[in-house]
């Protein structure tokens, strides 16, 4: 049984466009999709480069916006949100991962985590507590204290799983999460995140070039010159 | 509540710590200058103050530098209110070589020890300065400086005043060494009274009875204020029209002669300020350039575009303030450091002054990038565009 199967539709997408202006050009990269994804999936997105994946991932993350069709989530349309209201649905709804992990050079592994709890009402105990939850969820609580250069890729990117996890989203998007990392160590890293999306129900949208990294995935949707060629459902 | 913040906004300034220690260094030194300057600007600007001054001076209404004759001591001695009136004229001598230089005035002896009761000194030596035409009594700190002693004798070449028989040399006997009565007036005995009587004896005939400025002990500090009006006003529209002042303000005088002074402290506070902006700006305007991914990333986690801007800002004040705060304490030390005599200090006006300074500084220089982090748009910023 297919998480699509038994679960209900936590992203719709439908007829979703994008555009950008390039000087006198308006490029479409996407045209009109049409996308579920229920609650519980983990969705590889595939593609070559300049299908439009990085662009659907961005628009699915709520940090960019569509130039037409609808995108809801959890039943709410988040493409008519303006700037504000769309950054508190960020930090409740979607953590992110990104290829090259972004996390706070100057902060502690710990520090890193505690960011997106920041934008609540906790306090410092209770940020500390949370942060050092998601360290030890993530494997790595023994590096709480070390800063990102002292840490190996892997581990970084290991603190970036948890800070994407400490405000306990329920989306979790990730742009080419092992792009930069050896493969024993990206292994690693695509069972994490599979456990999170099998334990702890998280729903997952990759972005990936590496159809090993697929294969961790529920299901595989591939893009195309901005649209999809297979694997989409509603 | 922003406390939280902090340590994202101190890690911000110490991502490249060498810039930012010299970005501090900058604003401490901009500051401990700005704030030396303007404590002489707040001492100057601080305008004639009579109000608890028991000394007064009277001196040409046209300048200091031009004398007044005797004859108006009595009448100054007559006005209601009037302790007692001594008379001091500027020697301006140096001590064997021009780097040695010293206060010097020319008083009556008896006069003195009645308007500055101030200085002690042992009786049998006030005696004789009384009575030694040629003595001369010098401060404790001088004495100690140049090893002096009762008897020895100390010649002084005046830049200003000529024997008659044209020798700018004047020989003076040590008569007394004096003190302070307290440890602020003891630390200003760095200075040396020559007895009015040879001076005046032996200067060329038509400098004679003539008295630089008249030094005015008053019965009662309240009454400085009409006292000094009376002054004035007694020799309005006569050939020799007075200035009277108190103590402070006429030493003030001496600074303002140089030109207006005023201006020219501002002007310098002004260009410092003008530079420390265009450093601190660059530096600021780089610290955000280099960390555009940084800022999108914390955009991406669900801060707002007005938490960026005040984020970039708050580094700004961090940085401003620091930098000030440092140089301003310095300015305090070093202003602190000074001798009584020169009232110069970091006041709360010069620390008023400086931190509306430094807050308008981390304006200027955090808005721009602070503005430009706002403005970032996410998916721009991570593709590196």
């Amino acid at each position: 049984m297919s998480a699509g199967d038994a679960l209900f539709p936590l992203i719709e997408i439908r007829r979703l466009r994008k555009s950008y202006v390039r000087g006198k050009q308006v490029l479409e990269v996407l045209h009109g999709i049409d996308l579920d994804i229920p609650e519980g999936d983990f969705v590889a997105l595939m593609g070559p480069s300049g299908s439009g994946k990085t662009t659907l991932l961005n628009l699915i993350g709520g940090i960019d916006s569509p130039t037409g069709g609808e995108l809801k989530v959890e039943g709410r349309r988040i493409d008519e949100l303006s700037g504000n209201a769309l950054a508190a649905w960020r930090a409740e709804t979607v953590g992110f991962i990104f290829q090259s992990y972004n996390l706070m050079p100057v902060l502690s592994a710990q520090k890193n985590v505690e960011l997106p709890l920041l934008l609540t009402d906790m306090d410092a105990g209770e940020r500390r507590r949370r942060a050092a939850i998601a360290l030890d969820l993530v494997g790595i609580g023994d590096r709480a204290g070390h800063k990102p250069n002292e840490l190996s890729g892997g581990q970084q990117q290991r603190v970036a799983i948890a800070r994407a996890l400490v405000s306990d989203p329920r989306i979790l998007i990730c742009d080419e999460p092992t792009g930069d990392l050896d493969r024993k160590t990206a292994d690693e890293v695509l069972t994490l995140l599979q456990r999170l999306n099998r334990d702890f129900g998280k729903t997952i949208v990759m972005v990936t070039h590496d159809p090993k990294a697929a294969e961790y995935a529920r299901r595989t949707v591939h893009l195309d010159k901005g649209t999809l060629v297979d694997g989409s459902g509603h | 509540m922003l406390g939280k913040y902090l340590p994202l906004v101190w890690g911000s300034l110490l991502r490249k710590k060498t810039r930012t220690a010299f970005t501090l260094l900058s604003l401490a030194a901009a500051f401990l200058l700005i704030g030396l300057l303007q404590a002489v600007n707040s001492v100057l600007a601080g305008g004639a103050d009579f109000l608890g001054a028991n000394r007064l001076i009277t001196q040409a209404k046209i300048s200091f530098t031009t004398p007044l004759p005797m004859r108006l001591m009595p009448q100054i001695e007559a006005i209601p209110g009037v302790e007692h009136v001594g008379h001091s004229q500027f020697f301006g001598g140096v001590y064997q070589d021009p780097k040695n230089f010293f206060p010097q005035f020319a008083v009556n002896p008896q006069r003195l020890r009645d308007t500055y009761p101030e200085w002690t000194m042992p009786e049998d030596q006030w005696r004789s300065f009384i009575s030694t035409q040629d003595g001369a009594i010098v401060g404790k700190i001088l004495a100690d400086k140049y090893g002096w002693k009762v008897g020895d004798i100390v010649p002084l070449n005046s830049f200003i005043w000529t024997q008659k028989d044209g020798s700018r040399v004047w020989q003076w006997r040590v008569v007394g060494i004096f003190s302070g009565r307290d440890r602020e007036w003891s630390d200003r005995a760095n200075l040396m009274y020559l007895n009015y009587g040879q001076f005046d004896e032996a200067r060329v005939p038509q400098a004679r009875g003539l008295a630089g400025v008249f030094v005015v002990r008053v019965k009662n500090p309240m009454d400085s204020g009409r006292i000094a009006a009376a002054i004035d006003g007694k020799f309005e529209n006569s050939a020799d029209e007075t200035k009277t002042q108190s103590e402070q303000e006429f030493q003030l005088g001496f600074l303002k002669q140089l030109g207006d002074i005023g201006f020219i402290v501002n002007a310098i506070s002004g260009a410092v300020f003008f530079t420390i902006l265009i450093l601190t700006g660059y530096t600021m305007s780089q610290a955000v350039r280099e960390r555009i991914p940084e800022l999108a990333v914390l955009k991406c986690l669900g801060f707002t575009d007005r938490t960026v801007l005040a984020l970039v800002l708050a580094e700004s004040f961090l940085l401003c303030f620091l930098g000030a705060l440092a140089g301003l304490l310095l300015a305090s030390a070093v202003t602190g450091a000074l001798p009584p005599e020169y009232p110069i200090r970091t006041d709360g006006r010069v620390w008023l002054f400086a931190l509306a300074s430094t807050a308008a500084l981390a304006t200027v220089v955090g808005l721009p990038p602070a503005w430009h982090a706002m403005r970032i748009r996410i998916v721009d910023a991570l593709a590196g565009r």
